[in-house]
């Protein structure tokens, strides 16, 4: 696993260098980051929908560790998305980007799941609540990027900044392939990672009461 | 099916006469609604546009739901008394449609007190910002009740309770400002009209999943 | 009627029931005794539905209409009449003359003078006499009473103990209580709990 991620790192540094200008060098992080990120919520989603219906208990915490790193990548999306406002527009934060502002908006959302899970004691209670919760992230999704259009139009009718969807040329549209491949596996790997020790925690406990 | 809305109606009536006798939330609501009307006026400047004028009615309004929902359920679960309807045969669902018909009649209670407040502190109230409020009161009214109820089993629930449902009020209150200022409000409210579809059958099919342990 | 292999529920970190088995047939009355915190009301809930076991498994051969359930909170509204509470129980048990019912339920328990108060102003005893009514109301089959007499008054326990008493092959009874010696001679079964 970790030799997939280390493989994941190294073909971002190398497509890097096929760049035009300095300022697309983010978009390469930037897009299979967010997209990344609604993989991860979708997944998220999915377990959450199978722990409804098939009463599937393991789906609990697949689907929480899947939350978790939809935020990780969510913040980075952020982060990246603001760096590169930064450098195309010399603005750290803009409200006419809409892909940054559809990712404040889940990551409001995914973090208050957060709390719902904090606050609310463990069991089946609990993993329903959450299950619920994150489906309607996954519906709250679309809804809310119909939302930012339908604000944009009213709030900004003249659009300040023009973001250049890239036309992308051979070469750029493989080297985004791969990032996105990179960052799908990062992900990936993550995730299983995280679940496994989540997954071993709660074998430790029960083994533990057991005891008792 | 009948006797679903037979349950739907007895547990509706149930929670507008424990309210209407408690007297616990919509009198707070009703002043809280008028109270912040008049707070924003010092918070606006001078010559702020209708914009900001609307936005302000529509916070004013979503805080307003938000003291509604958080009491929602609290009361049912604190006696625990929420057992009791638990352990009727009646579909869960019946329960969740009985306590958002009574949220909404109470947030259109707020809101006929706070539509002429406004009318007369600030702007005129048009026919597209009445459709847009009661639109968005359906879309409050779903969710929010839905969300109280996984809120009333956690600590802490009236500070959990806005946290879950901002982000799920951000198209909704879109909407509404769109309504009430766009030139062609229609798309808002077809907007709001969507959302309400959409988010009405996901709270009405999860109900019963929050509500049981 | 109950079969349950194995049964436990948690609660977060404590494990409040563990390894029950456990079977009652129909007509039985079945007494759980053990000390505070054995797992007595969480066994009883687990019998109502009101929660899901976190391990093992049980069936109830009834469904929740036939369910008659007894806890330590009356269940009832505050700001309602004893009236209107039964009325909306009657409601959604969908019982046939609902109205004739209630009357000789309340008649029975006492309550039908302060049929029209608000259930608020009751004593405990006449509360948790309600809660009897609304437990009785729609003639349940299987009937689970969780600490009944702690909380009911001299009138009211000898109404249970009556209730309790006309036993058929149809109802089943279980009935928790950490002093068992006021039904001493009624249990067909008994089962006892230890804590953890």
């Amino acid at each position: 696993m970790l030799l997939t991620t280390g493989l994941g790192l190294a073909l971002l540094w190398a497509p890097e260098d096929a760049d035009q200008g300095p300022s697309q060098r983010i978009f390469y992080i930037h897009v299979p980051v967010a997209l990344t990120a609604y993989l991860c919520f979708g997944w998220a989603a999915w377990k959450a929908f199978r722990l409804l219906w098939k009463r599937d208990e393991r789906a609990d915490l697949e689907s929480y560790t899947a939350v978790h790193m939809g935020v990780i990548f969510g913040l980075l999306t952020l982060i990246t998305g603001s760096i590169w406002a930064k450098i195309s527009w010399g603005v750290w934060w803009t409200w006419s980007e809409r892909q940054l502002v559809l990712f404040l908006i889940l990551f409001l959302f995914y973090s208050a799941y957060f709390m719902l899970r904090y606050s609310t004691e463990p069991g089946p209670r609990r993993a329903r609540s959450s299950a619920v919760y994150a489906l309607f992230g996954a519906v709250l999704l679309p809804v809310s990027f119909l939302a930012i259009r339908l604000a944009e139009q009213l709030l900004h009718p003249a659009p300040l900044f023009n973001r250049d969807g890239p036309q992308m040329s051979a070469s750029m549209f493989i080297t985004f392939c791969v990032c996105l491949a990179a960052m799908v596996t990062l992900a990936a790997a993550l995730y299983l990672i995280e679940l496994t020790g989540k997954r071993a925690d709660a074998s430790l406990r029960e083994l533990r009461e057991h005891l008792a | 099916m009948s006797g679903y809305f037979s349950d739907v109606a007895a547990l509706a009536r149930k929670d507008l006469v424990v309210e209407l006798r408690s007297r616990d939330t919509v009198p707070a609501m009703l002043l809280f609604v008028v109270g912040a009307l008049v707070v924003f006026h010092f918070a606006l400047a001078e010559d702020s546009s209708r914009l900001a004028a609307a936005g302000m009615l529509w916070i004013a309004l979503l805080f307003t739901a938000l003291l509604a929902l958080v009491r929602a359920f609290v009361a049912e679960r604190d006696e625990a008394v929420i057992d009791g309807l638990l352990l009727a045969p009646c579909d869960r669902s019946a329960i969740w449609l009985g306590k958002t018909l009574s949220v909404f009649a109470f947030l259109a209670l707020a809101e006929a007190v706070a539509l002429p407040a406004f009318a007369l502190f600030y702007d005129p109230v048009s026919w597209e910002l009445i459709a847009g409020v009661a639109l968005a009161n359906v879309g409050i009214a779903t969710v929010g009740t839905l969300l109280g109820a996984m809120a009333a089993a956690a600590r802490a629930r009236e500070l959990l309770l806005p946290l879950l449902f901002m982000p799920l009020a951000i198209p909704i209150v879109v909407g509404g400002v769109g309504a009430t200022l766009a030139d062609d409000p229609a798309r808002y409210l077809g907007f709001l009209a969507l959302y309400d579809v959409i988010f009405a059958i996901l709270s009405w099919a999860s109900f019963e999943y929050v509500v049981t342990e | 009627m109950i079969h349950a292999r194995g049964l436990g529920r948690r609660f977060g970190e404590k494990r409040v029931l563990n390894g029950i088995d456990l079977d009652v047939d129909a007509g039985e009355f079945l007494l759980v005794t053990g000390p505070n915190g054995s797992g007595k009301t969480t066994l009883l809930r687990l019998f109502a539905g009101l929660i899901v076991p976190t391990g093992g498994e049980l069936e109830v051969r009834t469904d929740r209409a036939r369910i008659g359930f007894l806890g330590h909170e009356p269940l009832v509204y505050r700001e309602l009449t004893p009236l209107e509470n039964l009325d909306l129980y009657g409601r959604l048990y969908r019982i046939p003359e609902r109205r004739e019912r209630i009357g000789m339920l309340l008649e029975r328990f006492g309550l039908w003078e302060a049929r029209r108060e608000q259930t608020a102003a009751l004593s405990r005893g006449m509360l948790q006499r309600l809660a009897l009514c609304r437990t009785l109301l729609h003639e349940p089959e299987l009937l689970l009473c969780d600490e009944p007499f702690s909380a009911l008054d001299a009138a009211g326990a000898d109404l249970l103990l009556d209730e309790l008493s006309r036993r058929n092959a149809r109802r089943t009874i279980v009935v928790s209580s950490h002093q068992p010696e006021r039904l001493a001679d009624r249990p067909t079964r008994l089962l006892s709990l230890a804590p953890g």
